[in-house]
């Protein structure tokens, strides 16, 4: 995973609330096997019509959005399924870091696993940002982990927190599955008292 | 000791390690594997030279992809039948049981865990489906998880994880004839909004909890997440081990016996506190039809599409008047007088023998309103057998309904079973997301007896006045 420490990009505004992850990227979609290339299909059915064609009035297709890799949105974003398939999406077509005023907990877990930066901000704030998306004061943002601090060239700040261990993890690009295997003796001598009916073997004749 | 929630029992049972300002090291009893979210797990366990550490507590089957009809073809969809082909290539690469598409245990992954006894009261479990917290109703935690997460328990057992908040969501009294769990978690979601339980592990409570079958449970904690929940529980009882004496990976004999002693001790204690709470009437509760794109956009049956402009904040009120369009609804109309074009009965919502029994009763020696396409998808192969052998299918069959193979069908529409633009279905599933079951489909949720009703009318109608023909 790509360590996220500083990240300055332009602002992509989606002002709609409960942005579902079949919105990021529809099931239709899923289907590969690979963690990459979902990016052309990012908010497919919102992006394109159904001969295929840019919607000239979604946001992504949008001049002044091209190249956006900052994405602000409403509430509750990324609700719905499980699927890493919407982070790898988000971070294949660009975008970095997410700003909202709330996360699904799913979602906003898996961003953390591909170096994607989910920001909480309070709901007046991103309104705020939204209103200077919209009267043009506020183009791109320098996002900083290190100080949770964000800013753009007009004025604007805000100030952001992460859960510090999500945070060591993004600063450091850090593997957390080896994270984990470091504790194979807690692990192992917690399996001693497993009840053995948990087992189930590959080819148990049922 | 300290009194403890049920979440918090089970919880402190499985951190292995715990430091300061870390997240928990949690073991995983049971983890479910699946054809869509498992691909790039496995790969990324051969990219860095891993393998599963534990195979046996590791058990797959394809759902997602799955064509519910013409299984003895060959599966025409290329991408759909090499993810499937993946699956059963890793699953033997690795030593996984794998109830694979022509097996007798094959269904929907939600239904066939508790179908075979693997779920059980206490145990972690996880697989990357949000609607894992299905297994939650016997007392197991139970959650989704993404595909990195997928590969992380593939490797170690084990996931790093923040504890959550806990919220007590508690339905007093009981539920009038024809009102059932779907409503009842419809009436939730429509009470505390689809991030209401945010960050917080429910336990679900009170007297039409206790009263409901393990089934109901099940549909009820099935969609927590709609809720925003990471998981929803309900306390084990003596309905809980009815239905899992006898199931394949229960313990048998004096070992059931024993078993049971522990699940006993699962029951949040007297004057243990949870972080929000949230009471509801069941008496109250009317049968629920969603109007709009998201779960929580729901109402009684005997109310009417609501006015945008009804709504207090400003993000509500657009998101209302947005769902209104895609919807093709208007303000004012009574939901009972919406007509229907598509009729689902499935889903890991409400797929099991219960659901199917309850929708058969109604339909039977009706017919499906002209117009009117209709299917059953059972939700695994165990439950098609059992209602085919008390005779449900010709039930369906007889009424003009589709009856096919297991799998999760059209409640995410990734096989063939997709709507088409402006095509309306009345589905039993769990998500009314904009194009959730095909592009430019529209899409009410609705318990399995009133997805039935409205086959049979063409339009929703209030099943509390239902007269059932025997």
């Amino acid at each position: 995973m790509e360590a996220f420490t500083q990240h300055t990009g332009k602002i992509v505004p989606l002002d709609r609330a409960n942005v579902d992850t079949d919105q990021i990227i529809p099931k239709q979609f899923l289907k590969r096997v690979e963690r990459t290339g979902f990016g052309q299909y990012l908010f497919y059915n919102w992006r394109f019509d159904t001969q295929g064609n840019p919607d000239p009035d979604f946001e992504l297709n949008q001049e002044k959005y091209a190249d956006g890799s900052i994405l602000l949105s409403g509430a509750n974003f990324g609700c719905g399924s499980s699927r890493e398939h919407a982070p790898w999406a988000l971070l294949d077509y660009g975008f970095r870091v997410v700003i909202a005023p709330s996360f699904a907990d799913i979602f906003y877990n898996n961003c953390f696993k591909n170096g994607i930066l989910p920001i909480r901000l309070p709901e007046e704030t991103v309104n705020t940002l939204f209103q200077r998306v919209a009267q043009e004061i506020t183009h791109t943002l320098t996002v900083d982990l290190e100080a949770n601090k964000m800013e753009d060239h007009n004025g604007f700040s805000a100030e952001f927190k992460v859960e510090p261990y999500r945070r060591y993890c993004l600063l450091n690009g850090l593997d957390d599955i080896a994270v984990t295997l470091q504790k194979a003796d807690k692990i192992s001598s917690y399996e001693k008292n497993l009840p053995s009916y948990y087992q189930v073997q590959e080819k148990q004749n049922l | 000791m300290k009194p403890r929630t049920l979440f918090e029992k089970v919880w402190d049972r499985h951190v292995i390690d715990q430091e300061e300002g870390k997240p928990a090291t949690l073991y995983i009893d049971l983890h479910l594997v699946h054809e869509v979210t498992s691909p790039q797990a496995f790969e990324g366990l051969r990219l860095n030279g891993r393998k599963v550490r534990r195979p046996d507590l590791t058990v797959a089957t394809m759902d997602h992809n799955v064509p519910t009809t013409n299984r003895n073809l060959p599966i025409t969809d290329e991408t759909s039948a090499k993810q499937m082909n993946t699956l059963a290539k890793n699953c033997k690469e690795f030593g996984i049981r794998l109830y694979d598409l022509d097996d007798p245990g094959q269904g929907i992954v939600h239904v066939i865990g508790p179908e075979l006894g693997l779920t059980l009261p206490g145990k972690t479990i996880v697989c990357g489906d949000s609607h894992t917290s299905t297994h939650g109703a016997f007392g197991a935690l139970a959650f989704g998880i993404g595909t990195s997460e997928v590969e992380h328990v593939l490797a170690t057992q084990c996931l790093q994880q923040l504890k959550p908040q806990t919220m007590e969501v508690h339905v007093k009294g009981t539920l009038s004839p024809g009102v059932t769990a779907k409503d009842v978690i419809l009436a939730i979601i429509s009470e505390i909004g689809t991030d209401g339980a945010t960050g917080t592990v429910i336990e679900y409570t009170g007297e039409a909890i206790r009263n409901m079958s393990m089934e109901e449970r099940m549909t009820v904690c099935n969609m927590s997440i709609e809720a925003g929940a990471r998981a929803g529980m309900v306390a084990p009882d003596e309905t809980t081990f009815r239905y899992l004496e006898n199931r394949t990976f229960v313990p048998k004999g004096e070992a059931f016996e024993q078993a049971k002693q522990l699940w006993r001790q699962l029951q949040t204690d007297e004057g243990a506190s949870y972080d929000k709470r949230v009471v509801l009437d069941a008496s109250n509760i009317a049968p629920q039809v969603t109007w709009g794109t998201s779960p929580g956009m729901g109402s009684a049956v005997t109310d009417r599409v609501p006015d945008p402009d009804s709504f207090q904040s400003d993000a509500e009120r657009k998101s209302a008047r947005r769902a209104l369009e895609y919807m093709g609804l208007k303000p004012g109309t009574p939901m009972s007088e919406i007509p229907v074009d598509r009729v689902f009965i499935g889903s890991c919502t409400n797929s099991r023998l219960e659901d199917l029994r309850m929708a058969a009763q109604v339909v039977k020696h009706r017919k499906v309103a002209p117009g009117v396409r209709a299917m059953v998808v059972p939700g695994s192969q165990e439950v098609k057998k059992q209602a085919e052998a008390e005779g449900l299918h010709e039930i369906f069959l007889h009424a003009g309904f589709e009856w096919r193979e297991s799998g999760c069908s059209m409640c995410l529409a990734m096989n063939d079973d997709v709507l088409s633009e402006g095509e309306r279905c009345a589905s039993t599933s769990n998500r009314n997301f904009e194009g959730r079951q095909g592009r430019g489909g529209r899409t009410h949720l609705v318990s399995p007896m009133m997805a039935a009703a409205a086959a049979v009318h063409g339009h929703f109608v209030d099943i509390r006045n239902w007269t059932f023909k025997d």
